[in-house]
């Protein structure tokens, strides 16, 4: 079952040993008492649970809170690689922002038949509401965590671009304060680039794209729905890292073609909000009525430029998995260049050819649903029963528009602590990106998400996925 | 800051008070039903009553059976004033005002509420009883002396320490209002053991039985009971001491906002009315009466502190 060969290996090249990114790290390794590595292990899941580090899973009861485990394994990228890869992100970003941009305005891309009308017309994500209107600063996605797979080398894919709001920026953070509490004598021997400068980026990437209007130091808050998001943690982190208020809708309302927040000594105008609700929530007279997350007005105060709201409403027209098929054309139409990184081969089930393909060797493949998320609805190819298979073909045929599907990748695996010592596990990892009108910055690192299960492909914490910290090195 | 934090830390800390109250309550009715032969059945009613309880606990119970009365205030998630529902309550406040509190103190209640809601996840037995108070009680002083010792003296601190203060008022009125008549001159027999019972458990529940002793020694007349539980500045939970606290945190608010609202004179009116009060005006009133109308004044307080500062839309 484990052909190892198969998979690359980013710690051991099965040639020549340690692969050299993790060369240092091993050797520290191996001269550590496995016992005192259990304990650390243990120590950093009581830490975990302590500091409330908790997801809610939805579907079951509002008070069971679960943890994500953590591997004390590090992953190791070389300066080099990383280089590469934020290049290519960079690139990306731009184009989404470009392409938003347009798509909301003289829709270029469209009159050039580079991808096709109806892509937009029908969908869901797309906001008639933001036609003709530029967000401050011109910034639509301000942050983006794009996930990537690896599969050799230098072969980086990128899997989704998350250009709504993306999470887990609060893991990549955590994971590494665990690390420097438990094992600080790594840190002196491996140089290992920073990742704390994130939330005062993000505090001053956020006030840069504040309404043009705003006079003195922006006021930027954290729109969370509540305690009881599967996310609520995060929201609570940033908003305390940053120094910005957590707010709820029902905290907020528009005052004086403004929106206010309500404090001890009345309310108080907000200049940026950095909303974890999704679009559809955020303003019940313009999207779901019976939205009680969000606040109402706030799109026309929005539209009358008195307020940011980060990522801005609609972007997610760009990272639907029906568009993702396309971005190698958006980042060559918007850049000039062609995309530095790769795109996974993707079957559009709306095209009847590549229906036909993708049911004939349903088997082999994954089928994700094109505004999906988190890996529910998806059907793994190679690990799923006949049955499974069939009922999932029944499927495609209904509403052949819902999906997309990929080949299954042979994503690279690092190795998890386990009792025997190492094992190797696949991963995937999600850098974080923002976007202000001075440029893109991004974080040297990201989230890495491990599949904890022997075999298992399926990275997501909602399925059994772990974090680890991620390291780029210093050059 | 913003109201619903305002609102969020005010509660948590009243829930934390409620918490610990609850707990020396069941100690109080433990110890006299161990140590006293009559009227034990009775004793839990009382106990359930001043908990605020006892209408709940009747639409679930016949009677007032001591295991029953435990469970119900400890651990029942059908009693919202339960130990363990107040403690979930406070941990989920904790986490809407988390970006107020120092690690520290988010630490100490989310770790609160872990350890008894493990510790409770079953029925407490009356040997583990003892223990079980305990650990409440050594809980609620880590997120106490955390507060102390980590929170910057600001509105945040202020809105942590009305909650505390409010409700604690609250609930040694009620301690007072239960058993008012067992503190009623005419019913006092000086050492009849009945009335000695009754007031070594209001002691009990105040954590103030020792205290007493030290101060006033022999002299344990009614009168000089309630003037502990009322006037004495000196004791921490006496009605005088809680008021006192929270006027001066209502003027600590005043003075950092500026702005002087309804409650600092309601507040500072009912401090006016208390100090330096005879308890002899207050059994002329009549006991109840004025326990009665310091409780109403009491909770009218806590709303015009919630419409004051915001604390809800």
């Amino acid at each position: 079952m484990n052909n190892s060969s198969k998979f690359y290996d980013e710690m051991v090249d099965p040639a020549s040993g340690v692969r050299p990114p993790y060369a240092a790290y091993r050797e520290w390794f191996d001269r550590q008492d496995p016992a005192r590595l259990e304990s650390k292990s243990a120590e950093a899941e009581a830490f975990f649970r302590r500091t409330g580090i908790t997801f809610n899973v939805y579907g079951e009861s509002a008070a069971q809170e679960r943890l994500i485990p953590f591997d004390l394994v590090p992953r190791v990228l070389s300066a080099r690689q990383w280089q590469k890869l934020s290049k290519g992100i960079d690139q990306r970003v731009r184009a989404i922002n470009a392409f938003l941009h347009d798509i909301y305005h003289r829709q270029e891309i469209l009159r050039a038949g580079r991808i096709p009308q109806g892509l937009i017309a029908n969908n869901d994500a797309f906001l008639p509401q933001m036609m003709g209107f530029s967000p401050p600063g011109d910034v639509y996605t301000h942050i983006v965590g794009t996930d990537i797979v690896r599969t050799g080398e230098d072969d980086f894919f990128v899997l989704e671009d998350n250009a709504r709001t993306p999470s887990g920026v609060s893991y990549m953070l955590e994971n590494r304060e665990t690390m420097l509490q438990m094992f600080p004598e790594i840190f002196s021997r491996i140089k290992v680039q920073p990742v704390s400068d994130y939330p005062k980026s993000l505090r001053r990437s956020l006030a840069a794209c504040a309404p043009s209007g705003c006079r003195g130091k922006p006021t930027v808050a954290v729109l969370t729905p509540g305690i009881y998001n599967s996310a609520y943690f995060e929201h609570s982190f940033l908003a305390d890292q940053m120094g910005a208020e957590l707010v709820e809708g029902h905290d907020l309302k528009v005052m004086d073609g403004h929106i206010a927040m309500r404090t001890t000594e009345g309310y108080r105008r907000i200049d940026v909000l950095y909303r974890r609700v999704d679009d559809e929530y955020l303003d019940p007279l313009t999207f779901n009525p019976s939205s009680m997350l969000g606040v109402p007005g706030i799109m026309d105060v929005y539209r009358a430029g008195n307020i940011t709201i980060a990522n801005a409403p609609g972007t997610g027209v760009a990272d639907d998995k029906a568009i993702y098929s396309y971005m190698p054309d958006i980042v060559e139409f918007y850049t000039g260049e062609a995309a530095i990184l790769k795109n996974v081969e993707t079957w559009r089930c709306s095209e009847p050819e590549s229906l036909s393909y993708v049911l004939d060797n349903l088997s082999e493949l994954v089928v994700k649903e094109v505004h999906g998320s988190g890996g529910y609805g998806m059907l793994v190819g190679p690990a799923a029963s006949k049955q499974e298979l069939a009922d999932f073909a029944d499927k495609l045929r209904a509403r052949p528009n819902n999906y997309i599907a990929q080949p299954t990748l042979s994503l690279s695996t690092v190795p998890i602590f386990v009792d025997q010592g190492l094992a190797p596990r696949h991963v995937d990892l999600r850098p974080f990106a923002l976007v202000s009108p001075r440029g893109v910055d991004i974080t040297p690192g990201g989230l890495t998400r491990v599949a904890l299960k022997e075999g298992s492909l399926v990275v997501n914490s909602s399925q059994g996925g772990g974090t680890k910290d991620t390291w780029v090195l210093e050059d | 800051m913003l109201g619903k934090t305002a609102g969020g830390l005010y509660w948590m800390f009243r829930n934390l008070e409620r918490a610990e109250n609850t707990a020396r309550l069941i100690e109080a009715g433990f110890r006299i039903a161990l140590t006293r032969s009559q009227g034990k059945s009775n004793e839990w009613k009382s106990v359930a009553t001043t908990a605020g309880a006892a209408q709940n606990f009747s639409r679930k119970y016949d009677g007032f059976e001591a295991a029953d009365v435990i469970d119900f205030l400890l651990r029942d998630s059908d009693n919202p004033s339960s130990v363990l529902s107040v403690v979930k309550s406070a941990r989920d406040n904790a986490r809407t005002v988390r970006t107020a509190l120092t690690t520290e103190v988010w630490t100490a209640v989310n770790d609160n509420w872990m350890s008894l809601k493990d510790l409770l996840a079953e029925p407490i037995v009356d040997t583990e009883l003892p223990a079980m108070i305990d650990t409440i009680r050594q809980q609620s002083a880590l997120v106490r002396g955390a507060l102390h010792g980590t929170m910057l003296r600001n509105d945040i601190y202020d809105f942590a320490r009305l909650g505390t203060f409010i409700e604690r008022a609250d609930n040694t009125a009620r301690i007072i209002d239960v058993k008012y008549y067992t503190l009623l001159p005419s019913s006092s027999f000086v050492g009849s053991s009945l009335d000695n019972v009754q007031w070594e458990t209001i002691l009990r529940s105040v954590s103030a039985h020792r205290a007493f002793r030290w101060l006033d020694e022999d002299d344990m007349t009614a009168s000089s009971v309630a003037k502990f539980l009322i006037l004495d500045s000196r004791l921490p939970r006496s009605l005088l001491f809680s008021l006192q606290q929270t006027c001066e945190n209502l003027g600590y608010l005043e003075r950092e906002y500026g702005v002087r609202h309804k409650s600092h004179d309601h507040a500072d009116q009912m401090l006016q009315n208390l100090r330096g009060r005879e308890i002899s005006s207050i059994f002329e009133e009549g006991l109840h009466q004025f326990i009665t109308g310091f409780i109403r004044d009491n909770n009218a307080l806590g709303r015009l502190i919630e419409q004051d500062y915001q604390f809800t839309g």
